[in-house]
């Protein structure tokens, strides 16, 4: 279990990370959300032990990071941002590196480094330096050094930025097949990936959590849950006809189509109700669905609201 | 101890890996053979001895060394594995001193390179190879000492050539410290005691007796703390340093 304590991280007089607490369980893969230079990657950072927090405290199945760092990051397999490697080395290398530093001699060794290698399909690469190999490539060398010692903690800071989409398929799969008794902590701006393959989402915003639940408990908090997108064929207006139910929590105009609308629901499903009443009234409706609450509506209001309460 | 012995030979192969070492050694090799030679009129001196060799080293070194120094952490920095080597889990002053020790392995590699010098003056003549394996050992931790200083200035920057220039500068105060070039520069009236300490921290007054042959432990010592002082400051640089 990953426990982390009013965690606070400044630099200099800038706040990264603000009185953060949560935790994070076996089995649990969660997701880490946030504009750009919301404390995610500085949070990451303290959490595997490379910067030291200004207040609060980080413990990795009970161990301290600040404590007993050795201990700690024995747990941790990290992928930092970018994933940075030895360029000067080939693949094997610098894999037979990490395998030593983790304590992996002769045939585990061996075992463990064919194993990743057969896990990320690297080995085309084997025997190439790595400063010659191509992005996908080098973010698969991180990764494999990052899951060599089967770790328990896996934290992945943004790890399908600047792959192709098979790539980034082939690695969801690997982080779904890795999940199941670990701890995966994967930071990503793609909210796609989340719904993919996450168990639980976090959204931090200014170095605070804004938002923490399921990915369907998130996309519930948003305001096109439940709501019901009709395309009309002729004249109607909706939003008379729907002044005086309850269910309904308002239309919305399509800024583009001007025959589309979306019917907000006030909080319950009212795909049938909204049929029903179409077809009582003999509504010209050309298409009529149900649209799920998208992540990125629920990322855009909390991270939105939390900026016009710093401004107020 | 264990991981302080897989990052040396981590660093090493690197230095293998590329063009580096073979440059450094062939540079190195190249101009110390002009500098004796032709500087240090090894012939026309017509002693059996390495003193014109030896004697060109601090200045040698001002230039050389720096060169290796000056990635040791400013490309960790600069490419970001500082933050893949600090996550795993290794000691701090394994790091600091495994990348220290491979760069100066690689100064020791360039060194022994230098036999045939020492053949060359065997064959000429009959010197005193004590003397001869005592400036071996004296120039070789001096070297220490420069690179010691560089991983320092490697860990301020994470741009290599101000590391390099941060190191040549502080490394040649060190050199002439000891030299008549600075003590001279004091006024008349600066207490002896001031002049000697001065003197005392420099480069060539330990180098100097060394390579005359006498391998004084407080030379040694001297050294030894010099370079244990300077990686102290590394270490407490780069866990200073790493947050931006």
């Amino acid at each position: 279990m990953i426990e982390i304590r009013n965690l606070t991280r400044k630099f200099d007089q800038v706040v990264a990370v603000d009185d953060l607490s949560f935790e994070v369980r076996e089995g649990e893969v969660l997701g880490f959300l946030g504009p750009n230079g919301a404390g995610k990657s500085t949070t990451m950072k303290v959490i595997t032990g490379f910067l030291a927090p200004s207040a609060g405290s980080v413990t990795i199945d009970g161990f301290d990071i600040g404590g007993q760092p050795l201990e700690a990051k024995a747990l941790i397999g990290y992928l930092p941002e970018g994933a940075p490697c030895y360029g000067d080395m080939t693949t094997v290398e610098f894999l037979r590196f990490i395998a030593r530093i983790r304590g992996f001699r002769g045939e585990e060794a061996d075992r463990r480094i064919a194993g990743v290698m057969r896990d990320v399909a690297l080995k085309t690469v084997a025997h190439q330096t790595i400063e010659t190999l191509s992005k996908g490539f080098k973010r698969r060398v991180g990764l494999a050094q990052a899951i060599l010692h089967d770790p328990k903690v896996l934290i992945l800071d943004e790890p399908t930025d600047g792959l192709d989409p098979n790539q980034k398929n082939q690695v969801r799969e690997l982080i779904r097949n890795l999940a199941r008794d670990k701890i995966v902590v994967v930071s990503t701006h793609i909210l796609e990936e989340v719904t993919a393959v996450c168990t639980r989402a976090i959204i931090i915003d200014e170095g605070r959590i804004v938002a923490d639940g399921t990915p369907a408990e998130l996309e519930a908090r948003s305001r096109y849950h439940h709501a019901v997108e009709v395309r009309l064929a002729g004249e109607l207006d909706l939003a008379q006809e729907l002044a005086d139910v309850a269910e309904v929590a308002g239309v919305e105009q399509d800024r583009l189509d001007e025959a589309s609308f979306t019917i907000l629901s006030a909080g319950k499903p009212i795909f049938a109700r909204i049929s029903e009443l179409a077809q009582q009234r003999q509504w010209p409706v050309e298409e009529f669905h149900v649209r799920r609450g998208q992540l990125e509506d629920v990322f855009r209001t909390v991270t939105e609201e939390a900026n016009r309460r710093e401004a107020a | 101890m264990q991981n302080l012995g897989i990052i040396f030979r981590r660093e090493l192969m690197g230095y293998f890996a590329t063009p580096l070492a073979y440059v450094f050694i062939v540079i190195f090799l190249i101009t110390n053979g002009i500098f004796t030679f032709e500087l240090g009129g090894f012939y026309a001196r017509g002693q059996a001895d390495l003193m014109p060799f030896f004697g060109f080293h601090p200045w040698l070194y001002l230039f050389m060394v720096p060169a290796i120094a000056m990635a040791l952490w400013a490309d960790e920095r600069k490419t970001g594995t500082i933050e893949l080597l600090l996550t795993l889990p290794v000691k701090l002053a394994d790091a600091v001193i495994g990348k220290f020790l491979a760069a100066w392995a690689l100064t020791g590699i360039a060194l022994l390179l230098t036999f045939p010098i020492w053949i060359t003056v065997n064959y000429l003549g009959d010197p005193d190879n004590g003397v001869i394996l005592a400036s071996y050992i004296g120039s070789w931790f001096m070297a220490g000492a420069y690179l010691a200083i560089g991983s320092c200035m490697s860990a301020c920057t994470r741009n290599s050539v101000i590391a390099f220039i941060l190191t040549v500068s502080i490394c040649f105060l060190f050199v002439i410290m000891g030299s008549p070039i600075l003590l001279n520069a004091f006024p008349d009236w600066t207490p002896q005691v001031i002049v000697d300490a001065v003197a005392a921290l420099g480069f060539l007054t330990h180098f100097d007796s060394i390579s005359k042959g006498v391998l004084d432990i407080r030379d040694v010592l001297y050294f030894s703390v010099f370079i244990a002082a300077w990686l102290l400051a590394s270490a407490i640089v780069i866990e200073i340093k790493k947050a931006n």
